[in-house]
């Protein structure tokens, strides 16, 4: 057992380093592009598009189009806005991949998901 | 003595009557019943212990809100407030079913706390989901409006003879879900209500109905059924809530159901909207959407009269 998870964990450290070379070369070699940005429209008390799905690294925008003000909270507390009045933006970088739900805390009712895939 | 109460009672009524459309909505030994003033006045009486006195519920007054329908909630709220006093029989006190302000902010606070102090009645606060915004979710509201309270606000007071309960069901909120009161304010409500006599009146208010008005807005209490069955013994229940700025009510058993108007704005009747945004009403309605609620306690009767009115002249 404990084997095996050290073998694991060297193999994750591996894995890990390769990686870290990799990104390292293609920094030197290329400036990394940032994934495209991704928005989310709040209005009529709904994320209008409830599901976005982006590329680690994506940075996603909410914008409130309502006259109430909204927030965007993470089920998970991996996020959390201030108060967005009418017009007002909150952005987050999704660096990891995962799924990301997410709501209003002042309206719960409102809820949704980021999907983030490599 | 008889005669002298029936004398009041008739008095009383008659001082109502300014509300003109207001609908009495009265509660009898858990029999309900609504009738117009009229029939009001000329009922039969029982003999009543103690004189009657009244309350007034104002709520959702958007302290900071300044988009159409109403450009100035301030002014609105203070119009409201004006209507107060003018009552021809001033109110023991008034409750405030929350959002107090638009954004939480010391400002929307403090001047809605100015214009209620102008009232030199005592006022009793419970907060809306527009009242938890500051950074520490909540605590601007509670150490202005909540000294004394327990958890996120909630508390009890006794006034002559009647059991008045403040609820908070806006604070940690639940993805997918609506309003919540939570075990530790169940608990507290369950140990509130225990040892007192059935035959005690009682009044809960909160912000969120405290039953189901619309799923599909949020318009309701996710655990309030449990709340409701520590009320199932009583009476006499009154439930007032805001939230949805606009006059819904129902009689379930012996617990009667009223939500009041707001000072703000309107907001459309459940489903005929794309959203509960503010309904954008043209200038000239917007006063006849807006209102306070009087409500008035004939103990002996066990019945509470709720008189909405309007901010129309």
């Amino acid at each position: 057992m404990t084997r095996s998870f050290k073998m694991l964990t060297f193999q994750a450290a591996s894995i890990a380093a390769a990686g870290l070379l990799m990104s390292t070369v293609s920094v030197m070699t290329k400036a990394a592009p940032a994934p495209a940005p991704a928005a989310v429209q709040i209005g009529n008390f709904t994320f209008k598009n409830p599901v976005v799905t982006i590329k680690p690294g994506t940075t996603v925008t909410w914008t409130n189009g309502d006259d109430i003000p909204h927030t965007v909270v993470s089920k998970d507390g991996v996020f959390k806005s201030k108060v967005l009045d009418t017009g007002d933006r909150f952005s987050f970088t999704f660096a990891k991949a995962g799924q990301f739900g997410y709501f209003c805390s002042l309206h719960p009712h409102m809820t949704g998901t980021i999907v983030v895939k490599a | 003595m008889r005669d002298d109460m029936d004398g009041d009672r008739r008095g009383f009524l008659k001082c109502m009557a300014w509300a003109g459309t207001g609908a009495l909505f009265a509660i009898n030994g858990g029999v309900a019943s609504s009738m117009g003033l009229d029939g009001a006045i000329a009922a039969p009486l029982k003999r009543t212990a103690a004189k009657p006195f009244t309350f007034v519920q104002l709520s959702d007054s958007h302290i900071g809100f300044n988009k159409p329908p109403n450009a100035d909630a301030r002014a609105t709220f203070r119009e409201a407030i004006a209507k107060v006093k003018a009552l021809p029989v001033q109110p023991d006190f008034i409750i405030h079913t929350g959002d107090v302000s638009q954004l939480s902010r010391d400002d929307e606070f403090d001047d809605a706390e100015q214009m209620l102090k102008a009232t030199a009645l005592p006022i009793f606060y419970v907060p809306g989901e527009h009242d938890m915004l500051d950074p520490d979710g909540g605590k601007a509201f509670l150490n202005r409006f909540g000294k004394g309270s327990k958890g996120a606000g909630w508390y009890s007071f006794d006034h002559r003879g009647v059991h008045f309960v403040a609820l908070v069901n806006v604070a940690d909120l639940k993805p997918g879900g609506m309003g919540n009161l939570g075990d530790e304010q169940l608990a507290w409500l369950k140990a509130d209500l225990a040892g007192r006599p059935s035959s005690t009146p009682i009044v809960v208010f909160a912000h969120i109905p405290l039953w189901t008005v619309y799923a599909e807005w949020g318009w309701g209490t996710d655990d309030a059924e449990q709340a409701l069955k520590l009320l199932a013994r009583f009476g006499s229940v009154t439930v007032l809530n805001g939230h949805i700025h606009q006059i819904t009510q129902k009689v379930e058993g012996r617990i009667a159901f009223h939500t009041a108007r707001s000072t703000a704005f309107p907001q459309p009747a459940p489903g005929t909207a794309p959203s509960p945004g503010p309904l954008k009403v043209p200038a000239d309605q917007l006063h006849s959407m807006l209102g306070i609620t009087d409500a008035m306690f004939i103990r002996g009767h066990d019945r509470i009269a709720l008189i909405d009115s309007t901010l129309s002249v």
